[in-house]
């Protein structure tokens, strides 16, 4: 729905710039065939707090080549940051063009090979860029098929592929390889009318675990990152930061900095930077500068920055309703309203931002960890007054995002850095600054007022969402009068709302609000008397929901029993990137230490067709893994503008200890389109949670993260 | 105090004349181009830049260099050299123990130096064992997975 909320910057939409004529130049002969996404859909739908698209693509983005070597090149904007593309995107290529996996080279994210990509999020890679890929390799196979059949003078439909090779069904031992077809060849195809795709019974690749195929240059540190480029000359370079943002410099004294050996001080009225052949030394020299900040006084922190974010809220906006609520609310026996927090929350990848450039005359040459090379490419030409064509970016691995990355100043300050001391630099944010510089997770707030009528129907839901983004507030409930409110729709805020960045994280808006309706669906049937997944199933007309929800509790062994049981377990559904999840967890709550233990969790989902199993299910234990984390510890501390959490002492994420039994199961959806993996099972962590504690101790927490002070808060209160 | 250190590298002898204060991540990393150890936090919170020195495992953003002097140092770039894989690389490889990467060679040589301490570890050697090394992208399961298979194949030898 929202995913290109994640894409701010404005300036990024110049058509595609990615010339098919250099291209050709600079990869030889081959066959060739240019490609654009399929569903158009996905560039052009418009919304609140989105940038209006101007154009959007007006040319093929992808394109993929069979060279003389017979090996199939793909070359795509997007990037591999742990997801899995790297493999899962050469699965379907390979199967369609029925070559051999270990024959497909992934070519991703760098600027001058591969055409242009808004960016690598929102789960999009699969639903939106796959089934492209996919009839782009089909095609290619008809096209091969051609070229034999006129070589071996057989008829189309006489022959077959396999393997890389096109060869006659009746005598296989008539063939031809594809190396040999696109031999001393320069082929051109566009891809106009799209072709047929092979039906899952066909499939060879596709729907088949595949382990990852980076894996060998991961486990043998060969694996290149943004910061393992080193150039001659190069020099890395620390910046001197400010103790809060808003801080302004009044005076720095940099001439011990500057008497380090080897040690080059520049500056640029705020900007100040000390660079030296090594990282450390320059980070030692820069502890010697002597600055002085003005910093303003603390508006808010992250105990007020609730009250300050709903005084802050502008007016709100209707984005679904039906039915009428009064007579809602008059049809009800109980009403219930209750109001949802959560904190701040930080990506913290365990690779920081990080950025090398190069400039040589008018041209630069940026690695980047980066989500979106091609934003990073027009921020970059920008700053240096370049033509964006002249500015080259190469994506290596990047060491996690999760929406993170989508932002990426340090490639600007690596820019400005090369430009001003005449070598190329490379900046690599520390840990601090990682806290610091982050697009957080916003705090947010939701307020829900339902009701509940004497047979147990809910009879009105009226939903009011501050500061998350409206995803994942869709209720999916059968509930005759409702009504969904976005106050600031956008998880960016606006001016005067949140003291530092805030951006997409992980399934951005959806972990909020399903904390908040999961949470509230659960109260109802505690009142109601009913089984939470009972409940739920009352309430739901969605096939898709129910066989999620019933496979869970089925492969659970779930008991029904009105909560709270005294079991600890808790239930909670989501729909997030296309994909329907249901969890079940359990959980054993300390009653003294307000002390939460994860002892399992079960998520199923419907995910549409599925590529790769293996990277999907890795995907949705990551999701688990990760979503631990803004369900019980992460929460960000700060005072003002000043972010005191500077490394992973006092901002915990979640560690070995925690790890609870997972279990992952997809529902067989093969005749339905492919959707979102990488971020939907993480939605549904804060509510299973916080109704598994529930269920143990009837305690209800209303407040992410669920920190032991504040489950024994609820054990008080309760 | 520049010093001129000698120590084995992989099982080679290696040689630098450094400033003997200076950090041995960063020695590592840009001196002797072993990029494979990473920076992760810098204050040994999360093990990106484990490496091994003697047989142990050791954060090498808070080890100055002059501490390995005449010590065996082994870096993720040594685990294998230009042989076979590793059996704990092996297991992180056949068991996907692993996403982004970005942690990998640190989680890899903490579980090395693991599984030479302790080579029948039971899910809960490994769990402790491993505690301090952080994984963002939730492989956590994986590696337990991986460093149990690895255990198997190694037949409780190295």
């Amino acid at each position: 729905m929202n995913e290109f909320e994640y894409w701010t910057n404005d300036a990024e939409e110049t058509a595609f710039t990615m010339d098919r004529r250099r291209f050709l130049k600079t990869t030889g002969s081959g066959i060739f065939l240019f490609f654009r996404i399929r569903d158009f859909s996905f560039f052009t739908q418009e919304g609140p707090g989105r940038p209006n698209l101007k154009g959007g693509p007006s040319d093929f983005n992808a394109y993929l080549k069979i060279g003389e070597d017979g090996r199939v090149s793909c070359y795509t904007g997007k990037i591999e940051m742990g997801q899995g593309i790297v493999t899962s995107l050469a699965q379907m290529l390979a199967d369609e063009l029925d070559v051999n996996i270990d024959d497909v080279d992934m070519v991703m994210g760098d600027t001058d090979l591969c055409p242009f990509d808004r960016g690598t999020f929102g789960s999009l890679s699969t639903r939106a860029f796959g089934p492209s890929l996919r009839t782009a390799g089909a095609e290619a196979r008809r096209v091969l098929m051609e070229m034999a059949s006129e070589k071996l003078n057989i008829p189309v439909n006489d022959l077959a592929t396999g393997g890389g090779v096109v060869f006659d069904k009746s005598n296989a031992k008539t063939r031809i390889a594809y190396a040999a077809l696109a031999k001393g060849k320069k082929i051109e195809r566009t891809l106009t009318d799209p072709v047929v795709v092979k039906k899952p019974s066909e499939f060879k690749l596709m729907s088949k675990p595949l382990t990852r195929r980076d894996a060998h240059e991961k486990v043998t540190g060969k694996a290149k990152y943004a910061g393992d480029i080193q150039l001659p000359g190069m020099l890395y370079a620390k910046i001197l930061r400010p103790p809060a943002h808003g801080a302004k410099l009044i005076d720095a004294d940099t001439r011990e900095a500057a008497n380090v050996e080897g040690a080059r001080v520049i500056r640029d009225g705020d900007f100040v930077a000390v660079l030296h052949k090594y990282p450390d030394v320059a980070q030692s020299a820069l502890a010697k500068i002597k600055s002085k900040f003005d910093i303003p006084a603390p508006a808010v922190d992250d105990r007020s920055i609730y009250d300050h974010l709903l005084k802050a809220a502008p007016a709100g906006k209707v984005v679904a309703s039906g039915g009428d609520l009064s007579a809602g609310e008059k049809s009800s026996a109980s009403v219930h309203e209750e109001t949802y927090y959560n904190a701040y929350v930080a990506h913290a990848p365990v690779e920081p931002h990080t950025a090398v450039v190069k400039i040589e005359g008018k041209k630069a040459t940026v690695w980047a960890s980066t989500q979106a090379p091609f934003g990073a490419r027009e921020e970059v030409a920008k700053e240096l007054g370049f033509r964006t064509e002249d500015v080259r970016v190469i994506t290596p691995f990047v060491g996690g995002g999760f929406g993170g990355k989508t932002a990426h100043g340090q490639v600007v300050e690596a820019a400005r850095l090369a430009r001003m001391s005449g070598s190329p630099v490379q900046v690599a944010w520390t840990r601090a600054e990682e806290f610091f510089y982050d697009t957080f997770r916003p705090a947010a707030v939701v307020k829900i007022r339902s009701g509940i009528t004497g047979k147990g129907g809910i009879s009105f839901w009226d939903y009011g969402v501050y500061f998350a983004g409206e995803r994942g507030s869709e209720q999916f409930y059968e509930i005759p009068n409702h009504r969904t409110t976005a106050y600031n729709a956008g998880w960016v805020g606006g001016e005067g709302s949140h003291p530092f960045a805030t951006g997409a994280w992980r399934a951005p808006g959806n972990n909020t609000n399903t904390f908040a309706r999961e949470s509230q669906i659960d109260i109802m049937a505690a009142k109601a008397g009913a089984d939470p997944v009972e409940f739920r199933l009352r309430h739901l007309s969605d096939a898709k929901m129910k066989r999620v929800l019933q496979t869970a509790a089925e492969k659970f062994g779930w008991k029904p029993a009105k909560s709270p049981s005294g079991r600890g377990l808790g239930v909670a559904l989501g729909i997030d990137a296309g994909t329907y999840v249901a969890a079940i967890a359990g959980v054993e709550v300390n009653r003294k230490t307000g002390e939460v233990r994860v002892k399992r969790v079960l998520a199923v989902q419907d995910m549409g067709l599925v590529i790769n199993p293996e990277g999907a299910a890795l995907q949705m234990e990551g999701c688990i893994t990760m979503g631990l984390g803004y369900a019980l510890r992460e929460g960000l501390h700060f005072q003002g503008g000043e972010i005191t959490d500077l490394n992973f002492g006092t901002y915990e994420i979640p560690r070995f200890s925690w790890l609870p039994k997972i279990e992952t199961h997809i529902v067989d959806d093969e005749n339905s389109p492919p959707q979102g993996g990488g971020e939907p099972a993480i939605v549904t962590m804060g509510a299973v949670i916080a109704n598994a504690i529930y269920d143990a101790v009837g305690a209800r927490v209303f407040e992410l993260p669920m920190l032991p002070e504040r489950v024994k808060g609820a054990l008080h209160k309760g | 105090m520049v010093e001129t250190l000698r120590f084995t590298l992989n099982g080679k002898p290696a040689v630098v004349t450094v400033d003997s204060d200076r950090l041995l991540l960063w020695v590592l990393r840009t001196d002797l181009g072993l990029t494979g150890t990473k920076y992760g936090c810098g204050e040994s919170f999360c093990g990106a830049c484990t490496v091994i020195v003697n047989g142990e495992a050791v954060r090498s953003c808070q080890t100055a260099v002059k501490e390995v002097k005449a010590k065996d140092v082994v870096t993720i770039e040594g685990l294998a050299g230009d042989g076979p894989l590793h059996p704990v690389q092996k297991a992180f490889v056949e068991n996907d123990a692993l996403q982004c990467g970005y942690c990998t060679p640190g989680m890899i040589m903490n579980a090395y130096a693991l599984l030479r301490k302790n080579p029948r570890p039971s899910e809960a050697d490994i769990l402790e064992g491993m505690e301090d090394g952080l994984c963002r992208c939730g492989a956590h399961n994986r590696i337990v997975r991986a460093i149990q298979a690895a255990a198997k194949e190694m037949h409780g030898g190295l």
